[in-house]
């Protein structure tokens, strides 16, 4: 499975992430790679039944197909849209067809650092999804990736592509179960959006308090296609670190980034996106708010702009609830031509008090009316939200206990 | 239902209102007039219990309880409710979220069928006063007070920014919040005895309303006190200081 050099990969194994503290990858054990399998997710058992819906994955109605992956191995496959959708483990894809391996390692590089390493060195496993030419999903293709046992390293490398004027949403749950929080979890996907092609993808987390996350996503988009990256967490989580770059390489190609993320007392969330403008006339937008409730809180949003006629946004949106912990947003623009038009807006606060009164004087109380506003200023991050995702989002907001 | 005493707030670093003295009995309406700047607001505020406020000195009695010290949400339980002269933007938050919230903490969810008829069923979607014109504010703000459904409302110029088409609307719903107990589709609220606390520039809202007492503030005190017609009579003929000036002689004598 492997083309690039492993000994210069192999170095990489030492080589900490740009961003984010680094983790000792070697503390923690290989998940297994022959996880049980689940045939039906209505009969899985019910506290797995309950984990999964944390994150968005519930039941197979409304969805063209399903994929779930327990530590580091397939547990479930199943799909409704055999005509314009294939979903595969990565390892089925690279052995069913020849040109699987053009597009492993090539959005992403594997010595980016020590965890891209990691999974290439570990030849890991991960779903494929492929949409055929001009095939337009009915419903949306659900994955699930969820750390079984403690203290477990899960590898996965996920491959998606989406080929000429094809369309789908995918909507991605990752999540420990209540015993597995001291893991780690490393997630490389790889993204491809031919000419013309749509994709709206969706990742909801749930981790435990001391999980460590390590997601590696890059996404490369070609002339006229559009791509929506949502992310969202909302729970409590050790230490989690994503950039997520989105190279618009083909002109009129669009990009979108979203970003709801809640730091509590203990969370370190380092998260944003990165789009780099390669092609005349493309479009990208990076819209991010987030929460700090005691917790570190790194906002980031990088646009960078190579080619005349670039139009790009980017908006950090902060809130402060409590004292303690760091909020740090960070918006960067950079151009290499003249003509392009990048903005950026960030702000960091507390909520106004005269709307809380506002909304007290109508008989709310004060912990009622913080996460009422709590609740908007979320919600105002994510325009397209999958209607799916925000019984999910509410639920999650209601147990952060936001007002208090 | 509410009696004030002695009340001193300081605002904005300085002290604003230097000791009011006002009791408004059941049933009752009473208007509040006083020039720009003499502390009409921040009186209201003080009494809603608004953090922008302080109050230094003197106590508020509201349903014999004294709620000096009581926070926004609980004065607002107990029965008083506000339209803000000029009520703040809740980015995010959608109007009617907010009014089903507020329904459902004190039962009139029947407002919720008679949104058109205050012309805002197009602004349920809407976040909070965000965008909205003078008139839709005001609006806005009636809708949720009839969800509320209080006892004591207080009312900080309804009828500023409204064009003369839309204060025949404004009137009529001020008039259904003190007067009428149908609007909630709730038979247990038939004796309520709505009692108001109104500050008024123009007097239209008397167009629409029967009110008792009224009062002209200046300066941070309560200078006089008389019939709302006559002082509103003075104050347009007069102005505020000739009519206070007058006043207070007559007092004196
Ligand atoms: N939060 C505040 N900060 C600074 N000044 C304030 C504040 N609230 C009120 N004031 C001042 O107090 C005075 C009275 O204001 P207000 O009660 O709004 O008057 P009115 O409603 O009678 O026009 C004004 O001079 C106003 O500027
Ligand atoms: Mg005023």
């Amino acid at each position: 499975m492997q083309k690039q050099d492993s000994e210069a990969v192999k170095k990489a194994l030492g080589k900490a992430g740009a961003y984010g503290e680094d983790i000792d990858i070697d503390r923690f054990e290989a998940g297994t790679r022959n996880p049980e399998a689940i045939d039906d997710i209505a009969d899985a058992d019910s506290s797995l039944r309950e984990t999964m819906s944390h994150v968005g994955v519930t039941s197979e109605e409304e969805r063209s197909g399903t994929i779930v992956f327990i530590d580091n191995g397939m547990s479930h496959c199943s799909n409704r849209e055999q005509e314009g959708v294939e979903i595969l483990s990565t390892r089925q894809a690279f052995e069913k067809y020849d040109w699987v391996k053009d597009y492993m390692w090539n959005a992403m590089s594997p010595e980016k650092d020590k965890y891209t390493a990691k999974t290439y060195l570990e030849e890991s496993d991960g779903y494929f999804i492929r949409v055929k030419e001009g095939y337009k999903a009915r419903h949306p293709v659900q994955t699930c990736m969820l750390i079984k046992r403690n203290k477990t390293l899960q590898n996965l490398h996920n491959i998606i592509i989406m080929e000429e004027g094809s369309s789908l949403e995918i909507i991605t749950g990752c999540s420990t179960t209540h015993s597995s929080g001291d893991s780690l979890h490393v997630g490389v996907s790889e993204i491809y959006l031919q000419d013309d092609s749509n994709l709206q993808f969706s990742m909801i987390h749930s981790w435990g308090r001391e999980t460590s996350v390590r997601p590696r996503t890059a996404a490369t988009i070609g002339k006229g296609a559009s791509y929506t990256n949502n992310y969202i967490l909302l729970n409590p989580v050790g230490s989690l670190q994503s950039y997520p770059v989105s190279s618009l390489n083909g002109e009129g190609a669009s990009c979108t980034f979203n970003t709801m993320c809640l730091a509590e007392k203990g969370s370190n969330v380092d998260t944003g996106g990165i789009a780099v403008l390669n092609a005349s006339g493309t479009n990208a937008q990076i819209m991010s708010r987030s929460i700090t409730k005691g917790g570190r809180m790194i906002a980031r949003g990088r646009l960078v702009g190579n080619a005349p006629g670039a139009k790009a946004h980017l908006e950090c949106r902060s809130l402060v609830l409590e004292d303690g912990g760091m909020t740090l947003a960070i918006p960067e623009l950079e151009t290499s031509v003249a003509d392009v038009e990048m903005t950026h807006e960030a702000a960091v606060g507390k909520i106004a008090r005269d709307q809380i009164e506002y909304l007290m004087s109508r008989g709310l109380t004060e912990d009622e009316a913080i996460g009422m506003i709590v609740r908007g200023f979320l919600a105002g991050s994510i325009e397209g939200l999958p209607q799916s995702l925000r019984k999910e989002i509410d639920e999650a907001i209601e147990k952060a206990n936001l007002g208090s | 239902m509410l009696e004030i005493k002695n009340l001193h707030v300081r605002a904005g670093g300085r002290e604003i209102l230097k000791g009011i003295d006002l009791t408004i009995p059941d049933g009752h309406t009473c208007v509040l007039f006083g020039p720009n700047g003499s502390g009409k607001s921040t009186l209201l505020a003080a009494i809603m219990g608004y953090g922008s406020t302080e109050i230094t000195e003197g106590r508020i009695v509201f349903k014999g309880q004294d709620i000096t010290r009581m926070s926004v949400d609980e004065r607002a339980k107990l029965g008083i409710g506000m339209m803000m002269q000029r009520p703040p933007n809740v980015t995010g938050v959608k109007l009617g979220d907010l009014v089903k919230a507020t329904a459902g903490g004190g039962d009139c969810e029947g407002v919720l069928d008679k949104v058109d008829t205050f012309g805002m069923d197009r602004f349920m979607d809407r976040d909070v006063n965000v965008g909205f014109s003078g008139g839709e504010l005001k609006r806005s703000e009636l809708l949720q007070l009839t969800a509320q459904q209080p006892d004591f409302v207080l009312l900080d110029e309804p009828e500023s920014g409204v064009d003369i088409e839309s204060m025949a609307l404004v009137g009529q719903k001020v008039r259904e919040l003190l007067y009428d107990n149908s609007v909630c589709g709730v038979k247990s609220n038939v004796n309520r005895d709505v009692s108001s606390l109104v500050i008024t520039h123009t007097g239209q809202i008397l167009d629409y309303i029967g009110a008792d007492t009224a009062y002209i503030m200046k300066d941070g005190t309560i200078r006089c006190s008389g019939r709302p017609a006559d002082i509103l009579k003075d104050i347009r003929e007069k102005g505020y200081r000739e009519c206070i000036e007058c006043r207070s002689r007559i007092v004196k004598l």
